[in-house]
């Protein structure tokens, strides 16, 4: 927003791209949770481009982005976040698309030291060279650090206008911020990719692991962003929703997992990922049963539903808290 | 001027607004695209989308659990 902002104000055409990845928390991840309703349901993208004046471009880029995700060059953050090659994919793919539409240069929000892997001097080279942008990569808010590029020796971009953010700290960002009398932005420090998130990593690492390759599909990693999952064997998974909101996400799964969800109390639809015997089955209702308002009582009657259909009643005893091993949780 | 109807129901949000704003790009200034969704979010993102390139909302209706969404492309489609 303000790298942009800083543009705008030397005259300069800018236009936004947005890349869906599959793995961004905007959007539909505020909305499945009930809690999250009280909150406006804004694409942030969207909403810091109208602020702005500008057009925004979202791409999907979901097939293409498995390569970074599963073999990055560069290696992972702390979590499964390919940090450096996600950053180089990205301007790549912006790099693709101005050289589409007729653009002269690209423009990120970077600032030099902001991040610990992407971030640093000796990484936004990196970017700018395996982007394939080059000179042609301009960070408004920390140019006057960086060595000159095309835009500022062409004399499209004044240099001196350009800034000399530095380090982790956002005030100098908050700061201007507030000079152009925004009082409102988002991700003021990132957290838009679940990719960097420790529980839902756990979750893709599981995944698998228990496929044995690194493979995904998109459904598969809508689901790790929904409900408690637990593996309480190792040949099967539980997928739990944990309120209204991810039970009507799940029930759109219903027809690709052996299901169950209580008939005699109120709980929730859980799915079963993997292949499962009887007593697999009565593990899963009697977690199911633990999770729901009959959790207390002697009996919960469930109604088990296997993927082509066919649907039977289990009546099984809900699982006290103690039997919950905390290393099912993933 | 011509009518067309894009079916974005049970995907979920932010594809329903690059569905429609791919689709979008294929139609002429002056034509309308009715779009189907079933995540709320849409209401929301196709308005907010269409603001930023200049189309125009036409219509929008909220019927049980399903939205529908009718956009005017205006002067250039992308």
């Amino acid at each position: 927003m303000l790298a942009t902002k800083v543009m705008l104000e030397q005259g300069i055409h800018v236009e936004g791209i947005n890349f869906y990845t599959g793995f961004c928390v905007e959007g539909h991840t505020h909305a499945i949770r009930n809690h999250e309703h009280a909150k406006p349901k804004r694409n942030n993208a969207l909403w810091t481009a109208e602020q702005l004046g500008i057009k925004l471009h979202i791409i999907e880029v979901i097939e293409e982005y498995k390569d970074v995700v599963i073999n990055p060059k560069h290696g992972y953050g702390a979590n499964l976040n390919p940090c450096l090659d996600c950053k180089g994919f990205m301007v790549r793919k912006a790099r693709e698309w101005m050289e589409k539409n007729g653009f002269d240069f690209i423009i990120t929000g970077e600032v030099l030291g902001q991040r610990p892997m992407s971030q640093r001097r000796d990484t936004l080279p990196v970017v700018a060279r395996e982007s394939g942008a080059f000179d042609r990569l301009l960070r408004p808010l920390c140019a006057k650090l960086l060595p000159e590029t095309l835009p500022e020796r062409e004399g499209w971009v004044d240099r001196n206008k350009l800034l000399d953010f530095n380090g982790r700290s956002r005030k100098p960002q908050m700061a201007l911020a507030a000079k152009y009398g925004y009082t409102d932005y988002a991700q003021p420090a990132g957290g838009c990719c679940f990719l960097t998130n420790e529980q839902y990593s756990r979750k893709l690492e599981d995944l698998w692991a228990t496929r044995g390759s690194k493979q995904y599909e998109l459904d598969d990693i809508m689901l790790l962003k929904v409900g408690r999952h637990l593996r309480p064997r190792r040949n099967f998974k539980l997928i739990v929703g944990r309120d209204e909101g991810e039970n009507n996400f799940l029930e759109g799964y219903r027809r690709r997992f052996i299901h169950l969800h209580a008939t005699s109390h109120e709980g929730p639809l859980t799915l079963v990922d993997g292949t499962v015997n009887e007593n697999d089955l009565e593990l899963a209702a009697r977690l199911t049963a633990r999770f729901g308002k009959g959790r207390d009582a002697e009996a919960v009657t469930l109604r088990v539903t296997d993927v082509q259909g066919n649907s039977r009643e289990l009546k099984v005893a809900p699982l006290s808290a103690t039997e919950i091993l905390p290393e099912w949780y993933l | 001027m011509s009518h067309f109807v894009l079916d974005a129901r049970y995907l979920l949000c932010p594809m329903p607004v690059i569905r429609t704003q791919n689709r979008i790009a294929e139609l002429a200034p002056g034509d309308t695209l009715e779009v189907h969704a079933t995540d709320p979010g849409a209401l929301h993102d196709i308005p907010s989308w269409c603001r930023v390139h200049g189309h125009e909302i036409v219509t929008v209706a909220h019927v049980d659990k399903e939205v529908s969404i009718t956009v005017r492309v205006g002067g250039t489609a992308t």
